[in-house]
């Protein structure tokens, strides 16, 4: 039986730069997830997953704390090995913590460019903190930076990298509640403008409904519901579409009047 | 018979509220003002009332041997210590004296701080290093470095390098263990945050465990120095024929406890001074640290 078991991670490279406001037109899948299953001892925290996320994409992974969706988030993000199953992830991908992860050491500006390769391009790392509207904050050390400012620059840090996916992990979870929808606009922008696929993690079933095409709820180390999105953008959190959305997805988390079961 | 235990309950604000000067009776509350802190205002500036101690003590020594409580032959009083001093640094003993001592701890630091250092990145960084080096390491540490004398001597001779070579072994453990810890302590987080910017193995090093490990390296250094002083006194101890330690045995044997009490004092400032200078380095390498708050 355990002989059957095969470990194995392929990165596939999904060609040709992102153009900005144009989505890479690859064929297949930006994430391709299949039979994924990870251990920690005798608990199966991801159970034979099954996941698929076209290039351009944005999807959300909702669920509550503790169901695994972290672990798949490092798993794509290459930070976790001991898995069983097939993964491919493209080669250019980024990521953005829920603590910005700055090196203290580093100047704003040197961390935003940090592991490019060749010298460290100031303009280009200028640009990138422009785009998130934090360019006049380039030359300070990360410890002057607010939190939303330090999550900003852990976004151009990411996006400096021109991602065909980019995962984020719970970002907006520290931040306070004004902050936080600023930072959920600016992602929708980037998003728009870079065209990469997104996987974000979260457990805040608005900021999913606002932001995600695709929303994946997991369970137990499963994918127990998926939601297409299909409103509008920009979306109105007033919409009584959106609100169903947002009680359904709530009902699938457990969270509303009782449990639905299985999936 | 029956007997009624009886309580008074005093209401909780009466046991709570330790009356104050500053208490105010109003409405039945009670009521504290709260004074803004400038209100209580220093009528001396800080430094000034950090300074009166040391100053009084001094003050207290002098008077001492003035009035002959002290005598001279005991302890040398303050303006006998000056008037030393300042005759010392005339003939230019002084300054041969300080020189001759400062270059055998900057000599012994360069090449201790240097074994420390590289031992410590070795073991930190490759496992097969840590293996071969950290427990020896830790056992060696545990030797007090100034037993190792006598060795040094008949290796050695009575010259400078025995001198050297105390303050070479005093510095290399501080330096070891603190940039040992400084490597293997570096936040986890960061380094996974490495890796997903891509950064090689190299880089890795070079802009993540490195700058971290600073810090702790700078602690490192700074209890080398003082084991670098503390060395210093115990070498020139042997057979010293310049440096403080030679003015310090030459004083002896003529009880001028006058240059004795001046060689100390050049030993706390030169300590201060190094002390100084690194606090220095601090400033600058360290400016990133969000503890740090001195500007």
């Amino acid at each position: 039986m355990a002989a059957s078991v095969q470990r194995n991670l392929t990165v596939v490279e999904t060609d040709a730069p992102v153009r900005v406001s144009e989505r890479p037109k690859v064929a297949g899948q930006a994430v391709r997830v299949r039979g994924l299953t990870r251990r920690f001892g005798e608990r199966e925290v991801l159970k034979n997953l099954d996941v698929d996320i076209a290039p351009g994409e944005f999807v959300a992974l909702l669920g509550a704390s503790g169901c695994g969706k972290s672990t798949l988030l490092r798993i794509l993000a290459d930070l976790d090995r001991e898995i069983i199953g097939e993964v491919e992830v493209p080669v250019r991908r980024a990521v953005a913590f829920q603590a910005p992860r700055l090196m203290p050491w580093k100047k704003v500006w040197r961390n935003v460019v940090l592991g490019l390769p060749g010298r460290p391009d100031r303009a280009r790392a200028l640009a990138a903190l422009e785009e998130v509207g934090i360019g006049q904050r380039a030359d300070v050390w990360p410890k002057v930076l607010s939190g939303g400012e330090a999550q900003r620059t852990s976004l151009a840090r990411a996006l400096v990298r021109e991602p065909d996916l980019l995962l984020l992990d719970e970002p907006f979870a520290a931040l306070d509640a004004l902050t936080r929808i600023k930072a959920q606009d600016l992602v929708g922008e980037l998003w728009q403008r870079h065209g990469c696929a997104i996987l974000l993690v979260t457990h805040d079933v608005e900021e999913a409904v606002l932001l995600a095409d695709r929303v994946l709820v997991m369970k137990d180390g499963i994918i127990a519901h998926e939601e297409r999105i299909d409103l509008p953008r920009p979306r109105d959190v007033a919409d009584p579409v959106f609100a169903r959305t947002r009680g359904s997805l709530l009902d699938w988390l457990g969270v509303r009047h009782g449990t639905h079961g299985n999936a | 018979m029956s007997s009624i235990a009886t309580i008074t309950i005093a209401p909780r604000a009466a046991e709570r509220h330790v009356p104050s000067e500053a208490a105010i009776q109003d409405a039945g509350l009670a009521k504290q003002r709260i004074e803004p802190a400038s209100a209580s205002a220093r009528a001396l500036p800080r430094w000034v009332r950090r300074a009166s101690g040391p100053i009084a003590l001094v003050l207290l020594w002098h008077i001492a041997s003035v009035t002959g409580a002290l005598p001279g032959e005991v302890l040398a009083g303050p303006s006998t210590v000056i008037s030393s001093a300042v005759k010392l640094f005339q003939t230019g003993e002084l300054q041969a004296a300080i020189w001759v001592s400062l270059v055998r701890v900057l000599i012994g630091l360069a090449i201790g701080g240097t074994v420390g250092v590289a031992l410590a990145v070795l073991a930190g960084l490759f496992r097969i290093g840590e293996d071969l080096i950290d427990a020896t390491m830790q056992m060696a540490r545990t030797l007090p470095h100034v037993a190792l004398i006598p060795l040094l001597i008949i290796w050695s001779g009575i010259g400078e390098a025995p001198k050297i070579a105390l303050i070479a072994l005093g510095t290399a453990f501080p330096l070891y263990l603190n940039v040992y810890a400084g490597i293997r302590n570096v936040d986890s987080t960061l380094i996974e945050a490495g890796r997903t910017l891509g950064l090689s193995r190299a880089a890795m090093i070079r802009h993540v465990v490195l700058p971290a490990a600073l810090p702790s390296a700078l602690v490192g250094l700074r209890y080398s120095l003082g084991v670098a002083w503390l060395s210093l006194v115990f070498g020139e101890q042997i057979n010293a024929t310049a440096g403080i330690g030679y003015l310090m045995a030459t004083a002896r044997e003529f009880f001028q406890t006058d240059v004795i009490v001046v060689c100390l004092v050049v030993y706390a400032l030169l300590g201060l001074a190094v002390d100084f200078t690194v606090r220095t380095l601090e400033k600058v390498f360290l400016a990133w640290r969000p503890a740090f708050s001195g500007t």
